[in-house]
C-alpha cells in the first residue's frame, strides 16, 4: 500500500498542477481567444516568469531544508542596483557585459551566505535573518541609487540578453537551464539529498554525521544566488536598475514554492512543482491583464489557488498516512 | 497504618480492571489492575517500560485502552480526551511540567477553563481564587500575576498542582513529582500530598524511590512487563526486598548470547577519561576494547544518554578527553563518525530516523556522500548496500523502498543499526536499543550486537532494563546521579544490587 502510494502520490499532485494550468490555459483562450493563444503572449508569460521562476527555484531548496528566505526580492533589488551602477557599467564597457552579471551574482551570493551565516552560525532563526536582510538590503539599494532608477546603456549586455535563440527570449532559456539544473541538484547530487534530510529531521542528520551548520550556509547561499540571477532578468527585461524591483517577490516565490507541492514544514521538494506553481500563477496574470480585470480581483484569485493548492496538499498528505499505518 | 488496613469497608473510589493497550508492533500494557480508595497515597511501581506511564495515560484520556474498563465510584466510564479527564475529577501532574512560562500563574491555572462571563475575563476572581489556592497549598508567596517561567521547578509544580485542584480533582496523578525537587522541596511535597488525601482526594504517585513510597504511601500496586504483578499491597507490611523482588522477578527470560570473552590482547579502542558535562555529570572514565560491550545502567535522568551523546560529540564536554584508537577526538558528531563512531539514539524516531523517506536512504544516512561519485548519488549502489544488510539483519519487510514510517520499532532499531554497519564502526553507542521493541525481536537485536562485538566493534549499551545490560555487556557501569558508583564484570553483579547502588543516596 505504501509503496504505492509512495509513488503515487507525487504523480497525482503533478497530475492535479498540469490538470490547473491546462485548465487556465483554456479559461484564456475562451475568455481573450487570439490574444492569449498566439506564440507571442506565451513568450509573453514565459518572460514574465522568468524572474520569478528563478528565484522560486532557489526558494525550493532553503523550504525544503526546513526554511525560509524572505530577503530574495530585496537582494534582488539591490544586486540590480549595484549592477548597474555608473562604475559598473564603465566597467562593463571596457571589459565586456560580462561584469554586469558577474556583480549581481555576487551580490546576490554574498547577501545569501550572510543570511546563512546568521542563520547557521549565529543561531538566529531563518525568519528574522532574512527579514533584517530584507529591510537592510532595501537600504542600502536606495542609498547607493540615491533613490533613483539606474538605466543600463550597456550594448553588448543587450546584445546577450535581449536576444532570441531558438526563437525563444534568453531569459526565458535562463529559466529553463537553472530550473533543470535545480531539478539536477535536489534529486541527484548530494548537496540535494542533504537539503531533504536536514528539512526532514535536523537532528537524525546531525547524529548521522551531516554539516548541517555548513550545509544551511550553503543552503542561503543559492538561494542570494538565484536572487543574483533574478537581477540579471529584471535589467534585461526593464533596461534598469532599481531599488523596488523585486518587491514582494518573496512572498510570489514561497506561494508558487509551496502550490508546487514543496512542504513547508521541510523534508519533501519538488522543482518540477515548483515550476508549474510559477507557470500557473504568471498565467492567471496574464489572463487577468488581457481581459483588463481588476488586479485586486487577481489577488484574490491567487489567495484563493494558494488556500486550494494547500488544502489539497494536507489531503494528500493524511491520506498518504492513512494508507501506510 | 500498621494494622491489616484502615480502610477496608471503603468503597473504592477508581477502580482499573484487566486494562490492555497495544501499540503497533508492542503490547505496552498487558492486562493491568488498579484499586484506589479516597484518602489515601496509592503508589504505583515498577521498572522504566512497566507500563506506568502508559497507564497514567490511558487515566489522562491521552491513550485509548485497548481492552478493559475504568469504574470511578463504581460506574464504569470512559475517558476519550484529557478534558473529559479533568471533568470527571481527574488530573494528572506530568513529569515533564505542562506550565506555559509565558503566562501568569492565575493564567495557567485556570488555562482552558477561564473564568470569563461573556468572553470578557474575570481577572480579579481568578486572582482572588488563586490566591486561596496557593494559601491552601501553603504557598502564599506565589502570587496570582507572577511569570510562571521565573518560578523554579518546585514552584512550578506547585502550579501544576493548584491547576488541578482549581478543577476540583478527586484522583490527582503524579508521575514522578520529586524526581526534580531538591530535598526541602520534596519534604513540602510530602506534606501538600498529606493534606490532600486528609480532604479526601486519591493520590496515584509514581516515584522509584522506594524510601520515599515508605513513608508517603499507603498501598502499592505493583506493574512489571504491562502486567500488575501485585495490587494493593500495604506499604507498611511489606518488605523492600520482596518489592524488589516483584519488580524484578522476570516473566520472560529474552534469550541472550554467549559472552566468548574478550581476548587478553584486545587493543583499547574508545577510551574515555574524565569526562564530564556541566553537572549533568563528571569524571566518567571508560575503556572499551575490540570485541567487547560495556554497559551503562542507571535510571532515567542519571545522566547515562548524555554520556553517550557526549563521547558522540552531540554535547560539548566541558571537560576530559575521548580518543579513539589512540587518537584524540575532535568535538563535533562529524568528526566521531569520521573516526568511525556510531549512535543508535534513543528517541529512534526523532533522534533517528527520516520517517517519510524510504529505508535505504535511512541506512545510507551516513554514508551516501561516500558512495556518491563526484557530488553524484548513485542510488543503484545505496540501494545495493542496503539490501544486502536487510537481508543480513533480516529486517523486515525485505523491501529497501518502503519509508521508514511503516517498519515496527525493532525493524526500525536493525535500519539504524544496518546504517552504522555500512558505515563501518569501530565504536558503536547504543542507546535504549530495545526500547518499543517486542520480545521476538529482542532476541534478535542482542544477538546481532554481540556479532558486532565479535567482528571487533567496541560496543557500549545503555538501558533502563538491568537484566538486559547484565545478560548482554561484558563489563558493567553502574551511573547514579551523574557518576559511576560501580564498575566490574557483569557476571560478578546482580540485578538486586544494581537497583541497591542506584538507589542508595536517591532518598529524599
Amino acid at each position: 500500500m505504501s509503496a504505492r502510494s509512495g509513488l503515487m502520490g507525487p504523480a497525482l499532485r503533478m497530475g492535479g498542477l498540469v490538470f490547473a494550468l491546462i485548465l487556465l490555459v483554456v479559461v484564456g483562450a475562451v475568455t481573450a481567444g487570439e490574444r492569449f493563444m498566439s506564440p507571442g503572449n506565451l513568450t509573453t508569460i514565459l518572460s514574465l516568469a522568468a524572474v520569478t521562476g528563478v528565484v522560486s527555484i532557489g526558494m525550493t531548496f532553503v523550504i525544503t531544508s526546513g526554511g525560509i528566505d524572505l530577503s530574495v526580492g530585496a537582494v534582488l533589488g539591490l544586486a540590480s542596483i549595484w549592477a548597474s551602477t555608473l562604475s559598473t557599467q564603465y566597467m562593463a564597457e571596457d571589459y565586456g557585459w560580462w561584469v554586469i552579471v558577474v556583480t549581481a551574482l555576487a551580490v546576490g551570493l554574498a547577501a545569501g551566505l550572510v543570511n546563512g551565516a546568521l542563520i547557521a552560525y549565529g543561531k538566529v532563526p531563518a525568519f528574522i535573518a532574512t527579514l533584517a536582510m530584507l529591510a537592510a538590503a532595501r537600504g542600502l539599494a536606495e542609498i547607493i541609487a540615491g533613490r533613483r532608477t539606474q538605466i543600463v546603456d550597456v550594448e553588448p549586455f543587450f546584445d546577450v540578453f535581449q536576444a532570441r535563440p531558438l526563437g525563444l527570449p534568453t531569459i526565458v532559456w535562463i529559466f529553463v537551464v537553472v530550473a533543470a539544473a535545480g531539478w539536477f541538484l535536489l534529486n541527484r547530487t548530494t548537496f540535494g539529498r542533504r537539503t531533504v534530510a536536514v528539512g526532514g529531521n535536523p537532528e537524525a542528520s546531525r547524529l548521522a554525521g551531516i554539516k548541517i551548520k555548513r550545509h544551511t550556509l550553503y543552503l542561503y547561499g543559492l538561494a542570494g544566488l538565484t536572487a543574483g540571477i533574478g537581477a540579471v532578468i529584471m535589467l534585461a527585461r526593464t533596461t534598469a536598475g532599481s531599488s523596488t524591483h523585486g518587491t514582494l517577490l518573496e512572498l510570489d516565490a514561497i506561494a508558487a514554492v509551496v502550490v508546487g507541492g514543496t512542504l513547508l514544514a521541510g523534508g519533501r521538494g519538488t522543482i518540477t512543482g515548483t515550476v508549474l506553481g510559477v507557470l500557473i500563477f504568471s498565467t492567471l496574470t496574464n489572463i487577468f491583464v488581457l481581459n483588463n480585470l481588476d488586479s485586486s480581483v487577481q489577488a484574490i484569485a491567487k489567495g484563493a489557488i494558494i488556500v486550494v493548492a494547500v488544502l489539497l496538499q494536507q489531503w494528500f498528505a493524511s491520506r498518504e498516512k492513512a494508507t501506510s499505518t | 497504618m500498621v494494622d491489616a488496613d484502615p480502610h477496608e469497608a471503603v468503597e473504592p473510589l477508581l477502580r482499573m480492571r484487566g486494562i490492555v493497550k497495544e501499540f503497533p508492533g508492542a503490547r505496552a500494557l498487558d492486562g493491568v489492575d488498579l484499586e484506589v480508595r479516597p484518602g489515601e497515597v496509592h503508589c504505583l511501581l515498577g521498572q522504566n517500560g512497566a507500563g506506568k506511564s502508559t497507564l497514567i495515560k490511558i487515566l489522562a484520556g491521552a491513550h485509548q485502552p485497548t481492552a478493559g474498563e475504568i469504574l470511578l465510584d463504581e460506574e464504569p466510564v470512559t475517558i476519550p480526551d484529557p478534558v473529559a479527564a479533568l471533568k470527571l475529577g481527574i488530573a494528572t501532574i506530568y513529569q515533564e511540567l505542562d506550565v506555559v512560562d509565558g503566562l501568569t500563574v492565575a493564567e495557567n491555572i485556570y488555562l482552558g477553563h477561564e473564568l470569563a462571563r461573556g468572553g470578557v475575563s474575570r481577572r480579579s476572581d481568578a486572582a482572588r481564587r488563586t490566591r486561596e489556592i496557593m494559601q491552601r497549598l501553603g504557598h502564599p508567596e506565589i502570587t496570582p500575576h507572577r511569570e510562571v517561567g521565573r518560578l523554579p521547578a518546585a514552584g512550578k509544580q506547585i502550579v501544576s498542582l493548584a491547576r488541578a485542584l482549581s478543577r476540583d480533582a478527586r484522583v490527582v496523578v503524579m508521575d514522578e513529582p520529586s524526581a526534580v525537587l531538591d530535598s526541602e522541596e520534596v519534604g513540602n511535597l510530602h506534606r501538600i500530598v498529606r493534606e490532600l488525601t486528609a480532604d479526601g482526594v486519591a493520590v496515584v504517585y509514581i516515584s522509584h524511590r522506594l524510601e520515599e513510597i515508605r513513608q508517603l504511601g499507603d498501598r502499592i500496586t505493583v506493574l512489571k512487563d504491562g502486567r500488575t504483578v501485585a495490587t494493593s499491597l500495604l506499604v507498611a507490611d511489606t518488605p523492600t526486598n520482596d518489592l524488589i523482588k516483584l519488580m524484578t522477578g522476570r516473566a520472560v527470560e529474552y534469550a541472550f548470547p554467549d559472552r566468548p570473552g574478550v581476548p587478553e590482547g584486545a587493543a583499547p579502542v574508545l577510551e574515555v577519561e574524565d569526562l564530564g558535562l556541566g553537572d549533568v555529570f563528571n569524571d566518567v572514565s571508560l575503556t572499551v576494547r575490540a570485541g567487547e560491550i560495556v554497559g551503562l545502567a542507571g535510571l532515567v535522568g542519571s545522566g547515562r544518554s548524555e554520556i553517550l551523546e557526549t563521547i558522540y560529540g552531540a554535547r560539548r564536554s566541558t571537560s576530559g578527553s575521548v580518543r579513539v584508537g589512540g587518537k584524540r577526538l575532535r568535538s563535533g558528531v562529524d568528526a566521531a563518525v569520521a573516526a568511525g563512531v556510531g549512535l543508535c539514539p534513543e528517541e529512534r524516531k526523532s533522534q533517528g530516523l527520516l520517517l517519510d523517506e524510504p529505508v535505504y536512504r535511512n541506512i545510507t544516512l551516513s554514508t551516501f556522500a561516500r558512495i556518491a561519485r563526484g557530488g553524484l548519488l548513485d542510488e543503484g549502489a545505496e540501494r545495493a548496500a542496503a539490501r544486502e544488510q536487510v537481508e543480513a539483519l533480516d529486517l523486515r519487510p525485505a523491501s529497501v523502498d518502503r519509508n521508514a514510517r511503516t517498519l515496527s520499532g525493532g525493524n526500525q532499531q536493525k535500519a539504524l543499526l544496518a546504517r552504522w554497519l555500512v558505515h563501518g564502526c569501530r565504536v558503536l553507542l547504543l542507546d535504549e536499543p530495545t526500547r518499543g521493541v517486542d520480545v521476538g525481536a529482542r532476541a534478535e537485536i542482542y544477538s546481532l550486537i554481540r556479532r558486532l562485538a565479535d567482528d571487533g566493534a567496541a560496543v557500549v549499551v545503555v538501558s533502563s532494563e538491568i537484566p538486559e545490560v547484565l545478560g548482554l555487556a561484558d563489563r558493567v557501569l553502574v551511573i547514579s546521579d551523574g557518576k559511576a558508583v560501580h564498575e566490574g564484570p557483569a557476571r560478578e553483579i546482580d540485578e538486586h544490587a544494581v537497583l541497591d547502588l542506584v538507589m542508595e543516596g536517591s532518598v529524599a
